[in-house]
């Protein structure tokens, strides 16, 4: 079994072997980044462009680790740094990367289905590390190692993502992989941080925060993007807050081994409590951790020679 | 040296090289070797190549048990990431574990392999070793030396020379018994 595609899009498309394939691969990673000596000649000779569209310090700095650990070299580029601001298109910008010879083009992008066109255009592989409202593949994958690092299954796992779930790409991806791999998924939120028709992709609905926590093993939260506050989605963050911030009463609720993520950054004491986010059972500073090593996995499985 | 087309469990397939009894003899012979040349078990550790290296160490170390009645560590190497091809496959191989669980300062590092064939391996085994520490000093030891090497690498001890074409493939069947296993080369 190997990871015969050129491009890394999205979780929708990808089977239930090819997400094994990837998190036992990131496990071998695990332990190269345990050791003292953090790199490995894997790739070697590979260039690895990190193209971000979109702020991110922490994804961008997870797959730089990444590749620097697999001995690949490196590129940054960002629009404020580049020729995007006098007008250059997405493809064009693409393909003066790829005269550069880069082997793996790393995409952050406002629009969905931006990974997707330029991956069509191009002839190095594409890796989607974030488009827009669409999914956060990598994110997810990194999600669900954290959660089989702590010996759960997924086979009958209860999952509630609670928050915006309506413009998180990281929910998506999640919802995805979680359905294919036999979770219960349910998703917790105001109704106008639902998307439509959610209910077609198996997920349930709940509105009420403790309702939809009672008896999960994994709770994700996701971030309160609060820049979008005026645009009629919740009144205050205060209310948001009270009715679906993550307080340890609520962590109660759920299964007693229960686990907390958040994909960050966190907002302390609006979607979590500063108590919940330093917990125990929280294990949000074990998925940034995780993130590289399941991005070194990611990165070695698509670095073969693309014919 | 036996006649192998006499034995019961050669295949219509393949021609038997080595039996179980070959093998667990030639095993004895290099565990005593090894203690030998390094004047007993102390300061000594073993390192599986996976996949069949990693069994053939653990024999190795329960043959050195009984003979001199020490534990030797162990350790099992992945050398995927090492590999000199991995630029040129179009489908990246399988990662397995790797996992050295002691520290190889002032430690004479026996590598364990079943084949020793062009070295490239090796070559990838020592340097995956090095990321991992500093031995004092590394060693190999293989079950079959089916020679063609490409790399001036050579073997410290070996179960058995055996002159092959470079077409044919040399096969090392290992069973958790013990008891079918056996060497062969495939005919093809």
């Amino acid at each position: 079994m190997s990871l015969k595609r050129k491009d890394l899009l999205s979780l929708a498309s990808l089977s239930v072997d090819e997400i094994m394939l990837v998190l036992e691969t990131a496990d071998s990673f695990k332990e190269v980044t345990g050791r003292e000596i953090k790199k490995v000649p894997a790739l070697r000779g590979k260039t690895v462009v990190n193209l971000f569209f979109e702020p991110s310090t922490r994804t961008r700095t997870s797959f730089e680790l990444a590749a620097k650990r697999l001995s690949a070299d490196v590129i940054n580029f960002s629009p404020s740094s580049s020729s995007v601001v006098k007008g250059e298109t997405l493809l064009d910008t693409a393909r003066n990367i790829e005269a550069m010879q880069a082997d793996i083009i790393v995409l952050r992008h406002s629009s969905a289905g931006a990974a997707e066109t330029l991956a069509h255009g191009v002839k190095s592989s594409v890796i989607n590390a974030g488009d827009g409202w669409h999914e956060h593949p990598t994110q997810a994958l990194l999600d669900l190692y954290t959660i089989r690092q702590r010996g759960m299954n997924f086979n009958g796992l209860r999952v509630a993502i609670v928050g915006d779930v309506s413009h998180s790409r990281v929910a998506r991806s999640n919802i995805y992989a979680l359905i294919k791999l036999g979770a219960e998924v349910r998703l917790v939120g105001p109704p106008t941080m639902m998307p439509s028709r959610v209910e077609k992709l198996g997920a349930k609905v709940y509105y009420n925060m403790d309702e939809g926590l009672r008896g999960v093993h994994v709770i994700m939260m996701l971030r309160l993007q609060l820049e979008r506050q005026g645009r009629a989605q919740f009144p205050t963050i205060r209310e948001y807050s009270r009715l679906y911030g993550l307080t340890a009463e609520r962590v109660h609720l759920a299964d007693a081994g229960a686990i907390v993520m958040h994909p960050g950054p966190i907002n302390r004491g609006v979607e979590i409590a500063p108590d919940v986010a330093d917990s125990l059972s929280s294990v949000i500073l074990d998925q940034v951790a995780n993130g590289v090593a399941v991005r070194m996995g990611i990165l070695y499985l698509m670095s073969g020679a693309n014919s | 040296m036996t006649t192998p087309t006499d034995k019961p469990t050669e295949r219509k397939d393949e021609k038997l090289i080595m039996d179980a009894g070959d093998i667990s003899r030639a095993m004895m012979r290099i565990a005593h070797e090894i203690l030998e040349r390094n004047k007993g078990g102390k300061d000594l550790a073993l390192v599986g190549i996976r996949t069949g290296g990693v069994h053939l160490a653990h024999r190795l170390v329960k043959r050195i048990q009984s003979i001199e009645g020490v534990q030797v560590p162990i350790g099992e190497l992945d050398i995927t990431l090492y590999r000199d091809d991995l630029a040129l496959r179009k489908n990246q191989p399988i990662l397995r574990k790797t996992s050295v669980p002691f520290d190889m300062t002032n430690k004479v590092v026996v590598l364990v392999d079943d084949v020793l064939f062009t070295g490239r391996t090796i070559r990838a085994a020592m340097d995956g070793l090095m990321d991992l520490g500093r031995p004092e000093e590394i060693q190999l030891a293989v079950l079959v030396d089916r020679g063609h090497r490409q790399l001036p690498i050579k073997a410290n001890y070996i179960g058995k020379n055996l002159p092959t074409s470079r077409e044919e493939q040399v096969q090392v069947l290992l069973d958790e018994d013990g008891e079918d296993d056996r060497v062969v080369i495939l005919k093809s």
